[in-house]
């Protein structure tokens, strides 16, 4: 019987290889999940190793520039590694150490969930190798030199689309080839059940936090969260906690690369069709017959041609809404958020402050917005720089 | 000979698929259709079948094939860069159906399925001669997504067991049909110098739960490997072996694949 449904979405599509560590997988987090010790030491790495809770900062110019609702910025970019990437990580390598694995493998688009997963394979002494692929090492080569610093060995993928759908398959291949010391720490809110479950449940931390910081506050709910989506376990931890708030709007924003009519884009929900890949079923970019197909974006983190199954069922059911924004308004973004409130956003975080730019005016003063800032900018530096023309080395 | 093929109605075939195992052992060559054009895939199967083949495993190209070693990957590439497409692969193999009744079976991810709608799909792959359907991303908790359509059409959903699977071995043979296809090895398709698996233990357990035949696929590239799995089970499966041949040889590949599958067969039918 199918298992880890959100509507008609989810699933484990994968190898029959692989199903016992996935049932191994779940039958850990059911133990582990309400476990006070495991939670106990959850709580004190994020507290003392990441750094949480992350700050809820009030963007006055910004606000003030916008002339229209309060804007709030939910700092995940201030976490250790500099992304929300680590709460997962930290989560999934607690239970990788008390299901026995003494190595993690992982997948990165930008670079990351590399980076977060190397960095607590370090601390806490397991083996690690990241699958990356070749187009993102390039563009993101400084988190490769960072993952190799932390102790990991950097694979660069070198199949098909050579970017993170790419880097997925091939850390799947490597899982089925050795599984018995290792765990797949997969990065987003995808993948096989109970991945979209684990990691939701992990990053949901943020909207936690989002939640009793606003109330401390303002003394009352948000009216709209945006953040951006992939994958989307940012948005999924920063919307989790208020789904059942139905005042509160969940804005998860799309990379539409140079814009969803052409053919160079990333945006699953405005252009994609119901699928089976990568273990879920989901929406997926594709043609008629059911291949992938290859997307873009300036983004290397939202450069992937599909979306978590619990995000296409907030999709169907109305609960969330999924807006495309382009690689200019993006690029626009990122310079504007540095210069008004100097905070470099990551590339893909400023897809959400895009559309918060054009939604916040719209709204009156009284309305009150918060804006997950998933991670920093200074990976994208340089190829920002490039995007403006000025050829700079990292 | 279309007539003997063929039952009331004219268009809808008797399933073959049990002919495979009736005269002992199996060699069950793979071949990915469209590499490097469907006008050689049809002449490779067609050779595959008159050399001794029991069985054929046709690859529906896909463009993301997780359980895919460097090998087939790259067939898939080639083939999907020719223009194959799964309505081009139907027509072909309602062409080899006229001149085979050699059993078939399609291998292909669960997404070219689904997409083109796993109704039509199936109904198409019956309407064209199809006997079996391996789908190596649908485990046994998603077989649901086909296994009635594939029932009401009398085509069988071929059921996979892995060196990880342990005690699930039993659960997935008691509903499994056609065949169990074994997987030798950890890892992905592609050609391995040596299977470290006890495959007789796994085809023991597969056997307690159903009587149905079992054959092994994943690392075979030898005569001799091939008749040892034989040997511990009903068949051998062999993919990367004979693609790779194909990647050497492009359009003229009949000859020395038929040479090729020839070897391999006669090891598996003298076991």
């Amino acid at each position: 019987m199918s298992k880890g449904k959100f509507g008609v979405h989810g699933g484990q599509y994968i190898p029959e290889t692989l199903m016992n560590a996935v049932i191994e997988l779940e039958e850990a987090y059911n133990k582990y999940k309400n476990d006070p010790e495991f939670n106990a030491e959850l709580e004190k790495l994020n507290r003392e190793y990441t750094g949480r809770p992350s700050l809820l900062y009030y963007a006055e110019h910004m606000t003030k520039d916008l002339g229209g609702a309060k804007i709030y910025l939910k700092r995940e970019d201030l976490n250790h590694t500099g992304s929300h990437k680590i709460n997962n990580v930290i989560g999934q390598m607690l239970l990788a150490k008390r299901m026995g694995k003494t190595r993690v493998i992982a997948e990165t688009g930008a670079g990351q969930h590399g980076v977060a997963t190397a960095t607590v394979a370090a601390l806490m002494g397991m083996e690690c190798e990241i699958y990356m692929g070749e187009t993102d090492t390039e563009r993101q080569a400084l988190n490769v030199y960072r993952m190799e610093l932390l102790g990991a060995k950097v694979h660069p993928v070198t199949s098909g689309t050579k970017t993170l759908k790419d880097a997925v398959n091939e850390t799947l291949r490597e899982w089925t080839a050795r599984i018995e010391d290792t765990h797949y720490v997969l990065g987003s809110v995808m993948g096989p059940h109970p991945f979209p479950t684990i990691v939701r449940d992990f990053q949901s931390v943020i909207s936690k936090e989002i939640k009793s910081q606003i109330l401390e506050k303002e003394g009352r709910l948000p009216d709209v969260v945006l953040a951006c989506v992939g994958g989307g376990s940012n948005a999924m931890g920063a919307f989790y906690n208020f789904i059942e708030d139905k005042d509160v709007r969940l804005i998860g924003c799309e990379a539409a690369g140079r814009g969803v009519d052409t053919g160079l884009t990333a945006a699953t929900i405005a252009k994609g069709t119901l699928g089976i890949f990568h273990g879920m079923k989901s929406y997926f970019c594709q043609d008629e017959f059911g291949q992938i197909a290859p997307v873009y974006s300036i983004s290397a983190g939202l450069d992937y041609p599909g979306i978590g199954p619990e995000h296409a069922h907030l999709h169907d059911i109305g609960r969330a809404e999924y807006v495309p924004v382009t690689d200019d308004e993006a690029v626009d973004a990122f310079e504007y958020l540095s210069r008004i409130e100097g905070i470099i956003p990551a590339i893909e975080s400023a897809h959400a402050v895009a559309y918060a730019k054009k939604l916040a005016p719209t709204l009156g003063k009284d309305k009150i917005m918060v804006i997950n800032i998933s991670g920093r900018g200074d990976k994208d530096v340089a190829a920002i720089a490039r995007y403006r023309g000025k050829d700079i080395h990292e | 000979m279309l007539q003997r093929l063929q039952d009331i109605g004219g268009r809808i075939f008797m399933n073959k698929l049990s002919k495979a195992f009736e005269k002992g052992k199996a060699f069950i060559p793979f071949v990915t259709a469209g590499d490097p054009d469907l006008e050689t895939t049809e002449k490779v199967i067609l050779a595959m079948a008159e050399v001794g083949a029991d069985l054929i495993e046709i690859g529906i190209p896909f463009s993301d094939p997780v359980a895919e070693g460097l090998v087939i990957q790259k067939a898939d590439e080639r083939a999907l860069a020719s223009g194959t497409t799964t309505d081009k692969i139907f027509a072909m193999v309602k062409s080899i159906r006229t001149k085979t009744d050699i059993p078939l079976a399609f291998m292909t991810y669960i997404n070219p399925i689904f997409v083109y709608g796993s109704e039509r799909f199936i109904k198409n792959s019956k309407e064209c001669g199809i006997d079996a359907l391996i789908v190596p991303d649908l485990p046994f908790e998603e077989k649901d997504e086909l296994s009635e359509i594939c029932k009401a059409n009398d085509v069988r959903l071929i059921s996979l067991v892995a060196p990880t699977s342990h005690e699930r071995i039993t659960t997935i043979a008691k509903e499994a049909e056609g065949f169990v296809y074994v997987v030798s090895s950890l890892g992905v398709t592609g050609v391995r110098s040596e299977i470290k698996t006890d495959i007789g233990e796994m085809v023991k357990l597969i056997k307690q739960a159903k009587d149905i035949p079992c054959a092994v696929g994943f690392g075979i590239s030898t005569p001799e490997q091939a008749a040892n799995m034989a040997k511990l089970s009903d068949g051998a499966i062999v993919g990367s072996a004979v693609v790779r041949i194909i990647e050497k040889y492009g359009k003229d590949s009949v000859m020395p694949v038929a040479d090729y599958v020839k070897e391999m067969a006669d090891a598996v039918h003298n076991v």
